[in-house]
């Protein structure tokens, strides 16, 4: 397994231009980006709902690469959204995966099936044409570019350490700079686009 | 392509108010009978359809396509509405996304007496999410497409019409 902040700053050196949806990895990717009008940290609208956002975003700008990372909680919500997403084949989207097989932040309770479930192989057999499956940094940090060369849509499953919290969500700290439509507004003044 | 039919809502119809929106993204999973509507949109090189496998999906999906400039439109029956409660609140409400989302009215007999309990629960749903609905059941009452349109616009949220033909013109 390997840690979701560290995977970060590899992926970094590889994110161009592209629209980042960091999902659950947003606390640890708001610092660090260097482009955060082109992020989309959503933190948590409604659990299930990530990769069908990430779609819309690929889908509405064709022009640019969009970028998400899901988590295999939120995933498994709408495991459905695989064979939506091989279905439309954006070419511009990346899709990676944080599967730390558990809801870290309800105390860390397993999800179903947690140890066993290959979600690389249910992307390739939704129909993703390029799927990969991580557990180490060092695998993850050879293959990025190359993964990163090629067109999407491309599933990426990392295997990442689980950082649990069991803080009551009123005293946990907010690691979000801006409000949800905030950012939604941010990145559409950076594109260009009239609301 | 079947003919206009007064007091029916025909698909045709359907179609050139989405067209008159500006919409171009349908995110959708189909209800009883809307094949003709289907068969439509298909042909038409402006549309992208997307469908989905549950109807929370298309909030989500649509959220995604109003940050990314495009201008989304749900079309999904009252029974996957009920079910997508959470997303419709978390990916629709809370993001100020205006979209409008045509709801097939199953169970809805123009006579109040409603032929499955999902009708009974329909309108109070939408009212306990403050969401605007308009009720559309023939080509007559189709202007009220737009003014849906408008009015999500305009309020930046999601607003509801509920097709209640959804046995008749769209077959």
């Amino acid at each position: 397994m390997m840690q979701t902040a560290e995977m970060l700053k590899v992926f970094a050196r590889h994110r161009g231009n592209a629209i980042v949806i960091p999902g659950r990895g947003g606390k640890h990717w708001v610092p660090l980006s260097d482009k955060p009008n082109r992020d989309l940290p959503m933190g948590d609208p409604a659990m299930g709902g990530h990769a069908m956002f990430g779609l819309g975003v690929a889908l509405a700008r064709p022009q640019d690469r969009v970028i998400l990372f899901d988590s295999e909680g939120d995933l498994q919500m709408s495991m459905g959204v695989l064979a939506t997403i091989a279905d439309q084949a954006p070419k511009n989207f990346y899709h990676f995966l944080l599967d730390n097989e558990c809801y870290a932040t309800t105390g860390g309770q397993p999800v179903p099936n947690a140890k066993n479930v290959k979600y690389d192989e249910l992307a390739r057999a939704s129909g993703y044409q390029r799927t990969y499956s991580f557990t180490s940094l060092e695998e993850f940090t050879g293959a990025i570019g190359d993964i990163m060369s090629q067109p999407g849509p491309v599933f990426v499953a990392m295997k990442v350490l689980p950082e649990i919290i069991n803080e009551a969500i009123g005293r946990r700290p907010r690691w979000q700079t801006r409000s949800r439509t905030q950012v939604i507004e941010d990145l559409q003044k950076e594109l260009g686009i009239v609301g | 392509m079947a003919e206009s039919q007064e007091g029916f809502l025909s698909p045709q119809t359907v179609l050139a108010e989405l067209k008159k929106n500006g919409v171009t993204h349908v995110l959708w999973l189909p209800d009883s009978e809307t094949n003709w509507l289907y068969t439509l949109m298909k042909a038409d090189p402006s549309l992208t359809l997307v469908p989905v496998s549950r109807e929370g999906l298309a909030f989500s999906g649509a959220a995604g396509v109003h940050a990314g400039g495009g201008k989304p439109v749900i079309l999904i029956q009252n029974t996957g509405m009920l079910e997508a409660g959470d997303s419709l609140r978390g990916w629709g409400l809370s993001l100020n996304v205006p979209v409008v989302m045509m709801v097939g009215y199953r169970g809805y007999t123009r006579h109040g007496v409603n032929t499955d309990t999902v009708a009974d629960y329909t309108e109070p749903f939408l009212m306990a999410f403050g969401i605007k609905y308009y009720l559309v059941e023939r080509d007559s009452d189709a202007e009220r497409i737009s003014i849906a349109f408008e009015e999500s616009r305009k309020k930046r949220r999601p607003v509801a019409v509920l097709v209640g033909d959804e046995y008749h013109g769209f077959n």
